[in-house]
């Protein structure tokens, strides 16, 4: 099932809900045949869209809304924390082309941030699925849940048969001793390959796909922590505020340390180009993210 | 104008289209918003900003006496990357890194090309740019002229029409505001979106002088620059324009907004252009972004 069937036949099943979009129907093509009066396309307003869907909240409805990434949680920014944040509205934004996704678009839609910033709002959840059917999975919990939630987009097909979503979790893929890498969203299929290089080579790699952000999943983190000699948390993010960032809150909560490095994007927007020449640019395929792991001084992380 | 000039910039036009067109293989571009600017773009750049500083379109970083050009719709900037090719301001065999991480050439202007004065990409962003350099030029007595073009779809912003309200409050006569009105936005009408008309007596609301000629001719667009000195007021060219223009199977169709065409469909289409045949598009153009 894709985003778009689940989106519709959600809609379908229960009227609460109203699909609205800045005028970015790339998720949702079908849902004005589909929805009829409950597809609403506000043009490209974003913070009106956030206000509108504040407005149609308070009246009862669920709205599920569309933006590109950036323009969604950056444009519409204090809309969404002032209108749906203050008032806990369960308004669920989903971002379209987050991270590495946006490939040839430039930093002005380079949504590496996003984490960071919607993680900012008391009582929004933040969500970042693997791949389609991981996002699929999700959803239905992230929709019926009362929370104003944020959904990092990711339409890409995977080829990794996932677990069921338990809510708050991440999904264990495999435990290790010596590493255990740590990713969310688009990078999970590279990360999974990575971890099979580094196994060639005779290591033993445990991997967590994070699903959820906010609420984390401490127990995942903790864990790996005290499993692994080392954690690489994997990030189409700015270094600030991300992943790395929910790992340190995470250990201090729990008095601990650990040997961290994190791939990401230190303090920097990417190089634009088509994606696979941004992945080998970034020196984020698998090969070089493995080569980054193997190589990596203990004490010369953090970069 | 003279019939010379206006020959010259009609070829100049075509060759540009040329490279949008070239450009639209091999990951794609926005082609429809760029080949409704071409016209608008190529005058601009030939007889309306001045170059003082030498030969970067932007004069250099350290003339304040130039005149400025903002693209705020962002989309079309293979127009304008064609156009710097086309006037000697860029070295044309950039344009073959289209999308390349090795150069800057990707969907949206960025200020590692030299004579882009601001990125965009954001819309809604660069009139209010734009407004802050016209302001500085009237503080320090210059008579710099600053042009921001925006698409029609992207009125829908609010921060352009914020802006007009402080840019008239302030009087920036020395702002033209152009909007490339193609009646599109992404891959639908504006007006069975948005509806936008009637446009001109919402920008006279908002205190601008405003204009409205055919886009794609030169000599209106020599006019109404001419014209767009009214004192006091914000000065506003609405082109009307036809996205895709020069091409038929691409003008004014809802589907073929960002395209990445095969290199025969790119091949088909320059011959189009010259009126030599109708191409055939098979790939799927209907590509959201």
């Amino acid at each position: 099932m894709t985003y778009e069937q689940l989106l519709i036949q959600t809609a379908l099943e229960d009227e609460r809900f109203v699909v609205m979009t800045a005028e970015n129907r790339a998720l949702v093509r079908n849902a004005p045949a589909a929805l009829g009066v409950r597809f609403i396309d506000t043009g490209i307003t974003e913070q009106t869209m956030i206000g509108m869907a504040a407005g149609l909240a308070l009246r009862g409805r669920i709205p599920v809304v569309h933006a590109l990434a950036p323009f969604l949680t950056m444009r519409a920014y204090e809309f969404i924390r002032t209108d749906l944040g203050i008032a806990r509205l369960p308004v669920k934004l989903s971002g379209y082309i987050p991270g590495f996704l946006s490939d040839g678009n430039g930093p002005t839609h380079q949504s590496i941030e996003d984490v960071s910033i919607m993680r900012g709002i008391p009582g929004m959840e933040v969500y970042c699925p693997a791949d389609e059917d991981d996002l699929v999975g999700m959803l239905p919990a992230i929709w019926s849940s009362p929370a104003p939630a944020y959904v990092r987009i990711n339409h890409k097909k995977g080829n990794y048969s996932h677990t069921p979503y338990v809510p708050g979790k991440a999904e264990v893929v495999a435990r290790g001793t010596d590493v255990t890498l740590l990713v969310y969203g688009f990078l999970f299929g590279n990360a999974l390959q990575a971890k099979a290089i580094l196994e060639r080579e005779g290591f033993s790699v445990g991997l967590i796909n994070m699903r959820s952000l906010k609420p984390v999943d401490d127990e995942a983190i903790v864990g790996a922590a005290l499993e692994s000699g080392r954690l690489v948390t994997i990030e189409d993010h700015l270094q600030t505020g991300g992943l790395y960032s929910v790992v340190a809150e995470v250990l201090l909560r729990w008095r601990m340390t650990a040997d961290v490095l994190s791939l990401s994007l230190g303090e920097r927007w990417f190089k634009p180009g088509l994606l696979d020449q941004v992945l080998e640019t970034e020196g984020f395929t698998p090969e070089k993210m493995a080569a980054k792991i193997k190589n990596a001084n203990s004490f010369t992380y953090a970069q | 104008m003279t019939t010379n000039e206006l020959e010259h910039l009609r070829e100049t036009a075509l060759r540009v289209r040329e490279h949008i067109i070239r450009m639209s293989q091999g990951g794609g571009c926005f082609i429809g918003a760029s080949l409704s600017c071409v016209e608008l773009m190529v005058y601009c750049y030939s007889h309306v900003i001045r170059r003082r500083g030498g030969a970067r379109p932007d004069g250099g970083s350290g003339d304040l006496g130039r005149d400025y050009l903002f693209l705020s719709k962002g989309h079309d900037v293979p127009a304008l990357y064609g156009t710097f090719a086309e006037l000697g301001l860029m070295d044309e065999g950039r344009l073959a890194n289209h999308l390349s991480t090795a150069d800057s050439i990707y969907w949206h202007p960025n200020r590692n090309i030299p004579g882009v004065e601001f990125h965009s990409g954001s819309l809604g962003h660069l009139p209010a740019v734009a407004a802050g350099v016209a302001l500085d030029c009237k503080l320090r007595g210059g008579d710099n002229r600053v042009v921001v073009i925006t698409g029609d779809g992207e009125l829908n912003e609010g921060s352009v029409w914020e802006t007009l309200l402080v840019a008239n409050a302030y009087g920036l006569d020395n702002l033209t505001l152009v909007v490339d009105r193609n009646q599109f936005q992404a891959n639908i009408r504006t007006e069975d979106l948005i509806p936008l008309e009637p446009l001109a007596d919402k920008f006279s609301a908002f205190g601008c002088a405003v204009q409205r000629i055919d886009g794609h001719d030169f000599r209106t667009l020599e006019i109404a620059f001419a014209h767009a000195g009214v004192k006091g007021k914000v000065n506003v060219i609405i082109a009307d324009t036809v996205r895709g223009k020069g091409l038929a199977s691409i003008e004014a169709r809802a589907d073929r907004w960002f395209c990445s065409f095969s290199a025969a469909e790119v091949g088909q289409l320059i011959q189009e252009l010259h009126g030599q045949v109708k191409a055939t598009i098979q790939s799927e153009t209907l590509v959201v972004r």
